[in-house]
C-alpha cells in the first residue's frame, strides 16, 4: 500500500505549518520525516493519518483517494510519542481493542494478540496494566496495539523521543528488524538524524513546512540538496564569503568554485564536516589555517579537536582518528594548521 | 551519639503536634461526647430509642433519599463537568462559579426558595401540582434539596479528571477503528469510575447530614418525611437528650460505615486505574 501526498497545505490560525508539500511513499518501505521542531514533520503525518484535515491538496493510499475519510475508517496503525495507552486496560486488552471494536470472534482476538505480545516479546505481562511497565515496554505495546488490527500503513509520531538513550538506541533497531519482517508501509517521524538515517530507506526533511531533500541516507549525507539539508545534519564548519570569478573566497583561504564565473561578487557560504578537516603538525604547502587546539575530547570513536583560527575569528570543529590523534600527540595549546579535503560552496539567497 | 535532626524541612514536630490537637478538639472530642452521652442510656432504652418505628422510618428515609440524590448527582454532575472542560462557550467563567454556589449559599436560602418554588402557588408548582407532581412537602422534595447540596462535590471531583485525559488517547483509539460513541464508553468513561465513585460518596455522605434545606422543604411529618436529622432535633425539644444522642451515634456510625467504603473503593479503583 503505497501513500501519495499531493499539494497539501494547513495553517494553524496564522502559521503556516505545511505549503504545497507532496511526498511519494513506495508499498512496504520504511521513510523517516526528519526536520527540526516547527517544521511541520508532525502534521504531515497526522494528515496522512487523518488526524488532521489538509486546507487544500489530497492524501492518496495506493489509488484510492482517503482525504476526506473519517480516521476510523483508513485503518492506519498510529503510535504516538507518549504511548497512549488506555490506562485502565490490561496489555491484552489495550492490543485487542482495535478487534474488538472491529467485533472479532473472542478466539481470533486471543490468537492474534498472543501473536502480537509474542512478536514484541511481551507475552508474560499481558495481565499487566500500562502503569506497571517500563517506558520501553510501553511502546512496544502501543505498537502491538497499532499493528493488531493490520493496518495498512503504520504511522509513528517520533515513536522513541520519551524513552533514554540505550532503550532508543535498542528499540530502533527492533522496530527495523520487525518493518523487516512484516514489510507495512510505515512513515514515522522524528528530530534525530542518526534515528532517521540508521532505521529509515528513505528519508525526507523538512523545514518551514516544506520538504527540503528526499532521498536514501546515503544520497542525502554524500549530496546534500542545500544549506539547510547540510547545517541540518551537523557536525559541519560554517564560513561565510563570497563568490567571483570561478572562486570561492573566505578572507584569504580560497577554493576552486567554477559554477560562478562571473565577475560581480555574490555571497556565499561553504561548509565542510568536521571529519574533512585535516590536522597537520606543519605547514605541507597546501591551503590551511593556522590555529591553535582549545579543546580536545578523545572519548568515543573518533578524538574531537576544537581549534581557534584567530585570523578568521572562528572556532573550528574537527574529527580525527585516534591513530592520528597518537602520531601527533595533540594537547590543548598546540599550534596545528588546519587543511580541508572537501568543501561545498552554496551561493545564495538563503540564510542561516 | 549526638541526636542530630536530618529532616530537611522544620518543625515537624510542631506542625505535627498542632495538627493533632486540632483535630482532636475539632473532631475526636465532640465524636467521643456523643458516644459518652449516649452510653449514658442502658442498653435496653438505647436501643428502644434508636428502634422505634419513627426512628427506623427517619433512617430509612435519610439513607434512601441520599442514595437517590447521590445517583441523581453522579449524571448530572457528569455531563457538567464534561460541558465544563470540554466545550469553550461564552459566560463560561461565570457558569463555573455558580457550581460552587451550593458550597456557599446558606442551605436554609436554599430550603426557603426551593418550598416557595414548589408550593401550589409558586412559580413552579402552579404548574407541576395539577399535574399531580408534589414537588414541595414531600419525598421528591427532600431530594430535590439533597441533589442541590450535593451537586457541586461531583463536578468538582470530576473536572480535574476529566481534564487529564489525553487527547491523543482519544485519538490512538479513534486510529483503532473506534467510533466517537465507543470512544466515549469503552476509553473515557471507565477512566472515570474511580472519580465517579468519589464523587457519588461524597455526595451521599453530604445528603446524609443535611439538615438545613430538608428542614424547610419537606414538611417533616413523622413516618413521611422525617429525616433523621430533623427527628434528632424534635427529641431535643422534648428534653429527651440521651435518646437524642442515641440517634445521632447511629447517624455517625452510617457516616463512619460510608467513609470506610470509599476508602476501600478509592483504593480498590487506584490499583487498578493508577
Amino acid at each position: 500500500m503505497s501513500i501519495t501526498v499531493k499539494q497539501v497545505s494547513k495553517s494553524f490560525g496564522s502559521f503556516r505549518a505545511l505549503e504545497h508539500v507532496s511526498l511519494e511513499v513506495a508499498g512496504g518501505s520504511l521513510v523517516a520525516l526528519l526536520g527540526p521542531s516547527g517544521s511541520g514533520k508532525t502534521t504531515l503525518l497526522r494528515i496522512i493519518a487523518g488526524l488532521e484535515v489538509p486546507d487544500a491538496g489530497t492524501v492518496l493510499y495506493q489509488d484510492e483517494d482517503v482525504t476526506e475519510a473519517a480516521v476510523k475508517d483508513r485503518n492506519v496503525g498510529f503510535v504516538f510519542q507518549h504511548y497512549a495507552l488506555f490506562r485502565h486496560m490490561t496489555v491484552f486488552e489495550n492490543v485487542a481493542f482495535g478487534l474488538r471494536v472491529r467485533r472479532w470472534p473472542r478466539k481470533r482476538v486471543k490468537e492474534r494478540v498472543g501473536e502480537l505480545l509474542r512478536l514484541i516479546q511481551l507475552d508474560g505481562l499481558a495481565g499487566s496494566y500500562p502503569s506497571q511497565l517500563s517506558g520501553g515496554q510501553r511502546q512496544r505495546v502501543a505498537l502491538a496495539r497499532a499493528l493488531a488490527p493490520e493496518p495498512k500503513v503504520l504511522l509513528l509520531d517520533e515513536p522513541f523521543g520519551a524513552l533514554d538513550a540505550k532503550v532508543r538506541q535498542d528499540l530502533r533497531q527492533w522496530l527495523r528488524r520487525l518493518h523487516d519482517e512484516i514489510h507495512v508501509t510505515s512513515v514515522f517521524v522524528t528530530h534525530d538524524q542518526e534515528e532517521a538515517f540508521e532505521v529509515a530507506d528513505r528519508v525526507v526533511i523538512m523545514n518551514h513546512g516544506h520538504v527540503e531533500q528526499t532521498g536514501t541516507p546515503r544520497e542525502i549525507f554524500e549530496r546534500p540538496a542545500n544549506p539547510f539539508v547540510m547545517d541540518f545534519l551537523g557536525n559541519v564548519n560554517v564560513f561565510h564569503g563570497h563568490v567571483v570569478r570561478g572562486r570561492m573566497k573566505v578572507g584569504s583561504f580560497e577554493v576552486d568554485y567554477p559554477a560562478h564565473p562571473h565577475d560581480e561578487p555574490r555571497p556565499a557560504t561553504a561548509f565542510v564536516r568536521s571529519h574533512e578537516l585535516e590536522l597537520l603538525a606543519k605547514r605541507n604547502g597546501r591551503p590551511s589555517l593556522e590555529g591553535k587546539v582549545v579543546h580536545v575530547s578523545p572519548a568515543g570513536p573518533v578524538v574531537r579537536a576544537r581549534v581557534f583560527a584567530a585570523d578568521f575569528g572562528v572556532v573550528l570543529n574537527v574529527d580525527v582518528t585516534r591513530d592520528r590523534y597518537a602520531e601527533l600527540g595533540l594537547e590543548v595549546g598546540d599550534t596545528v594548521y588546519v587543511a580541508a579535503r572537501d568543501v561545498r560552496v552554496y551561493v545564495q539567497d538563503y540564510i542561516i | 551519639m549526638n541526636d542530630v535532626n536530618r529532616r530537611v524541612l522544620p518543625g515537624f514536630r510542631l506542625s505535627l503536634g498542632y495538627t493533632l490537637a486540632y483535630l482532636g478538639v475539632l473532631v475526636l472530642v465532640p465524636l467521643v461526647a456523643c458516644f459518652l452521652k449516649a452510653a449514658t442510656l442502658p442498653f435496653d432504652r438505647f436501643w428502644a430509642a434508636v428502634s422505634t418505628d419513627r426512628a427506623v422510618a427517619a433512617y430509612e428515609l435519610t439513607v434512601g433519599a441520599s442514595l437517590v440524590s447521590a445517583a441523581i448527582n453522579v449524571v448530572v454532575g457528569l455531563l457538567v463537568a464534561w460541558v465544563l472542560v470540554r466545550y469553550e462557550f461564552p459566560m463560561k467563567r461565570v457558569v463555573d462559579s455558580l457550581v460552587d454556589l451550593p458550597f456557599a449559599l446558606p442551605t436554609a436560602v436554599a430550603g426557603l426558595v426551593y418550598s416557595s418554588l414548589y408550593v401550589q402557588s409558586g412559580w413552579l408548582g402552579r404548574f407541576l401540582v395539577p399535574l399531580g407532581i408534589q414537588a414541595a412537602y414531600s419525598r421528591l422534595a427532600i431530594v430535590l434539596v439533597l441533589v442541590f447540596v450535593g451537586f457541586p462535590f461531583v463536578v468538582r471531583t470530576l473536572e480535574p479528571v476529566l481534564e487529564r485525559i489525553d487527547a491523543d488517547v482519544e485519538e490512538a483509539a479513534a486510529c483503532l477503528g473506534a467510533s466517537r460513541l465507543q470512544t466515549v464508553t469503552r476509553v473515557i468513561f471507565p477512566s472515570l469510575y474511580p472519580a465517579l465513585v468519589t464523587g457519588f460518596a461524597l455526595s451521599f455522605a453530604r445528603a446524609l447530614g443535611e439538615y438545613g434545606s430538608v428542614v424547610f422543604v419537606s414538611g417533616n411529618m413523622p413516618f413521611k418525611t422525617e429525616i433523621a436529622p430533623v427527628l434528632i432535633v424534635a427529641r431535643l425539644e422534648e428534653f429527651a437528650y440521651a435518646e437524642a444522642t442515641a440517634i445521632a451515634v447511629v447517624l455517625l456510625v452510617i457516616s463512619f460505615a460510608v467513609l470506610v467504603v470509599v476508602n476501600l473503593l478509592e483504593r480498590w479503583s487506584k490499583r487498578v486505574y493508577a
